[in-house]
């Protein structure tokens, strides 16, 4: 195919000698399927609007890219947020946002489809939609140019994002992407004829689990919400998000790729199962990405063979929520750890480990013989707080799990906090420095070189979570509890603490729970500098304080306040499968301080996602692995032998 | 190399390493049809074959990423000098753009003139936060200045001894109103010299070197080096990219 624009590659290529880090720009990534454009194709650009150090390892982005680019009628290329450096050398010589794959400029593309993984990239978006050279406002778009959809977590609640995307995928997209590129490609074969907009997007409007915000009227009452109504008969009043009933179906991405350059996580992953029903009530992730679907053992085993073999990569991340709670992880992780590679034996990363000496024994199974530190989550600080978050860690569990890592030769652990939570008093804080303590007290048993890192960070509450009607706290309250205990902290021996900037909070939760008048906020905050904000060298409180004040918004309305449970939220006609009655009762219960069970391993109470969708857990093994209380705060036979074997002293130091 | 499962050696210690060194090190955005790459391999895990040198080549080649090459191999001993000891100057064909700073190809030629004329040229230099004023003068050991298409062209032979001079740097020292990187389109490395017995030559020279894509040489026939030890195994790979 030839292309009358003159090669970008030609005025980009003299800049990256000038700019940091450039083999953020040119692709290249081993294994990286190669994109064939063709006529009729249509073509997406896949967006992570953050630098490609972080998006370049993003699963989601590079499923979508193999499954695009499998299909005879699509063809997909990939694009980062360019750094401030690179972008204020291509905005000086109008260089539009290009794809790192061939460098076709995003403009060549029908699609620009962001993967949107939290909400401090939403700027970002209205970055990259403006360097594409369309304009970011919706209504202002038309047939020339790409159209704007927006996937992942942070897509839950895309409100805040309506004035400036086309569509909002909810869920995942495995499925779907396929159905919007046979509308897609429709509409191109007629010849995207002006004034063909509207009907494409009311076209899309009907596909399963997407959503097209200018489809929708929004009433509000003075600062409330009243409704979000259809504009059209055909379109549904309340979008359900798409969920693969069988990860087993989509063992992707089926050529992993091995990046240039340093990324964050800089290793094979091979997702071994898809949601998380443990019911921690703060989690988003575990909310909306129910039920549990486990891909088979044995295809974890060959996709990890054949990733490794394909990447190079001597290391493999074994992903999902809480990989400890798959079904036979014990074997699969021996299995690994037996078959080593021509280039010796790789190693197993678990990330997301559960809190008990089971977990322990698995990462003793993996770690080899280099052991530092390790993490573990429980998230608060006394028993009580914990069953107010449904997070069922008793603290024998904790104290076992961390006995058995400090005998096992690891030296230091991190513990990861929130703080901010529901119900939380001075007590449940203090009770994290108490914890920290005893931790140290256990290592020292082992080694006197025992430390404890505690990490503590502001919490954000999450639409499609039953905290979602909580009033964050404000930033002035985080710090006094972070102060409280940084005072409780520093004399204790061995702890060391960490914590988030409050401040930053805030913007994640004006933008996380925000409505469509919030979006008038970003392009201010965009339009005055402010990009990549979850990176702290780059964002300022104060920014979106004066945005706000300028639209006439109120952040203690948006962000503090607490919601009744008969308010319209701005995502009500969003769904991720879970009842407003079963959200609210849980919200209720963990007011009460009472907890539920894991529902994969017990019986359902009927949350709405398998009962409304049609699903059911795919898990092989009906019981829960045995050692510790698996957090489920249930008797799961505590204190019975723990299924690994744990090596001597003698043989680790070998 | 895991990939093309070449067995390469680790370092000791607590986070092993692969043993591999590139010796000088190319500058960020820099091009180069001559790096060298040292690669120790472990002769246990070493398989059986009648040449490790093509061996080497033939397993790495499927593997490596577009733009990079490996075009031939040797082996040296190990305890061999390494690439860092024994290269003591590089070959550089910068390009450069005629922008308004430069004038035409007769204010560079008057630049070159008075470089290779001054006894010595200091040039502030910064490094870690530290800044210190070098007297760069012996690092250049020549420059040719002409004309390549519209652009202005250079061929620079630097020493790498001590603190290597880099292009940008030489730019800094040759046109000190002009932004080296407004200036500099291309740099790319074309050969790294040793010193043998008072004689320059390539660390592997090549006879009849073809041209890569873009029209630059590239060397395809080693020759070992005297006192080639045949075991234990530990190939010297000519790497380039195009």
């Amino acid at each position: 195919m030839t292309t009358t624009l003159p090669d970008l590659w030609e005025a980009l290529e003299p800049l990256l000698g000038r700019v940091a880090k450039p083999a953020r720009y040119i692709g290249c990534e081993v294994g990286a399927v190669v994109p064939r454009h063709g006529p009729g194709k249509v073509s997406w650009l896949l967006a992570y609007p953050d630098a490609y150090e972080v998006g370049q390892p993003n699963q989601g982005l590079q499923i979508l890219f193999e499954i695009l680019n499998e299909r005879d009628d699509a063809v997909a290329e990939r694009t980062y947020a360019p750094w401030t450096d690179l972008e204020s050398l291509m905005r000086a010589r109008s260089l539009p946002l290009f794809s790192v794959d061939t460098h076709r400029r995003a403009q060549e593309f029908d699609v620009l489809a962001f993967n949107l993984s939290s909400e401090l990239v939403f700027t970002n978006v209205l970055n990259m939609i403006d360097l594409a050279g369309a304009p970011v406002r919706a209504e202002h778009r038309d047939e020339s140019h790409p159209l704007v959809i927006v996937g992942g977590h942070a897509a839950f609640n895309p409100e805040p994002l309506a004035d400036f995307i086309d569509a909002a995928v909810l869920g995942e997209g495995e499925e779907v992407v396929g159905a919007i590129n046979e509308v897609l490609w429709r509409w191109k074969a007629s010849g995207r004829r002006p004034g063909s907009r509207l009907g494409l997007l009311r076209e899309l409007a009907t596909v399963p689990a997407v959503y097209v915000p200018s489809m929708y009227d929004v009433t509000y009452d003075g600062p409330r919400l009243v409704a979000v109504t259809p504009r059209y008969s055909e379109v549904p009043a309340v979008v359900h998000k798409a969920t693969v009933a069988d990860l087993g179906q989509w063992p992707y991405p089926k050529s992993p790729m091995a990046p240039v350059t340093e990324v964050v996580h800089d290793r094979l992953a091979v997702e071994v199962f898809r949601g998380c029903t443990r019911g921690c009530r703060f989690c988003q992730a575990g909310m909306i990405t129910r039920p549990v679907r486990e891909r088979p053992a044995e295809q974890i085993a060959s996709m990890v063979r054949s990733g490794l073999a394909r990447t190079g990569y001597d290391q493999v991340s074994l992903t999902s929520l809480s990989t400890a709670d798959l079904s036979d992880i014990g074997p699969v992780v021996q299995s690994l750890v037996a078959d080593p590679t021509a280039c010796g034996t790789p190693s197993v990363s678990l990330p997301s480990l559960r809190v008990d000496a089971f977990t322990v024994g698995l990462a003793a199974q993996v770690a080899g013989t280099r052991r530092s530190g390790l993490t573990f989550a429980p998230e608060a600080g006394s028993w009580r707080l914990r069953s107010v978050i449904n997070k069922l860690i008793t603290e024998e569990d904790l104290y076992s799990a961390v006995d058995a890592a400090y005998s096992q030769g690891w030296t230091r652990m991190k513990l990861y906090f929130l703080t901010g939570l529901p119900t939380e008093q001075d007590e449940d804080t203090l009770g994290i420095a108490e914890l920290a303590r005893r931790c140290v007290e256990l290592g020292r048993r082992h080694t006197n070189r025992a430390s404890v890192t505690v990490s503590l960070g502001g919490f954000v509450p999450k639409p499609h979570t039953p905290f979602q009607w909580f009033g964050q706290n404000t930033p002035r309250e985080l710090r006094r509890k972070i102060d409280l205990l940084r005072g409780a902290t520093e004399r204790a021996r061995g702890v060391q603490m960490r914590w988030h900037d409050p401040a930053a909070s805030v913007a994640e939760g004006l933008a996380s729970r925000g409505d469509r008048r919030v979006g008038r906020v970003i392009e201010r905050v965009w339009r005055a500098g402010g990009v990549f904000q979850e990176w702290g060298e780059h964002f300022r409180l104060g920014r979106w304080e004066a945005a706000m004040a300028a639209e006439g918004l109120s952040i203690d309305w948006y962000v503090h306040r607490h919601r009744e449970g008969d308010e319209v939220l701005p995502w009500s006609h969003l769904s991720a499968g879970l009842h407003h009655d079963f959200l609210w009762q849980d919200w209720q219960a963990a007011l009460a301080g009472s907890g539920v069970e894991d529902c994969r391993w017990t019986p359902c109470y009927d949350c709405g996602v398998c009962t409304g969708y049609g699903l059911e857990h795919i898990v092989a093994s009906p019981v829960p692995p045995a050692g510790g209380s698996q957090g489920t705060g249930q008797d799961l036979g505590r204190g019975a032998e723990v299924p690994v074997r744990l090596l001597s002293a003698a043989e680790r130091a070998r | 190399m895991r990939a093309a499962q070449v067995p390469v050696a680790m370092s000791a210690g607590f986070t092993p390493r692969p043993r591999l060194s590139f010796g000088l090190a190319l500058p960020t955005g820099a091009e180069s049809t001559a790096e060298y790459l040292d690669v120790v391999i472990e002769a246990e895990r070493m398989p059986t074959v009648p040449d490790t040198s093509t061996w080497l080549l033939e397993r790495v080649a499927p593997v490596l990423p577009p733009g990079l090459t490996f075009d031939a191999a040797v082996e040296v001993p190990v305890g061999a000098p390494s690439l860092q000891e024994v290269v003591v100057a590089s070959t550089w064909e910068l390009t450069l753009q005629a922008t308004p700073g430069l004038g035409d190809g007769e204010e560079l030629g008057r630049a070159v003139e008075r470089v290779l004329r001054a006894p010595e040229l200091p040039l502030a230099r910064e490094r870690k936060g530290v800044t210190s004023i070098d007297d760069v003068r012996p690092s250049i050991e020549s420059l040719v200045p002409g004309r390549r298409h519209e652009d202005l062209h250079l061929t620079a032979v630097l020493m790498t001894e001590g603190r290597a001079l880099r292009p940008a740097e030489l730019m800094r020292t040759l046109l000190p109103e002009c932004d080296p990187f407004e200036v500099l389109v291309r740099v790319l490395r074309t050969r790294q010299w040793i010193d043998d017995d008072g004689a320059r030559r390539e660390l592997l020279p090549a006879a009849g070197a073809p041209t890569s894509a873009r029209g630059e040489t590239i060397w395809t026939r080693p020759i070992p080096p005297p006192g080639l030890s045949p075991t234990p195994a530990s190939p010297r790979a000519l790497l380039t990219t195009i």
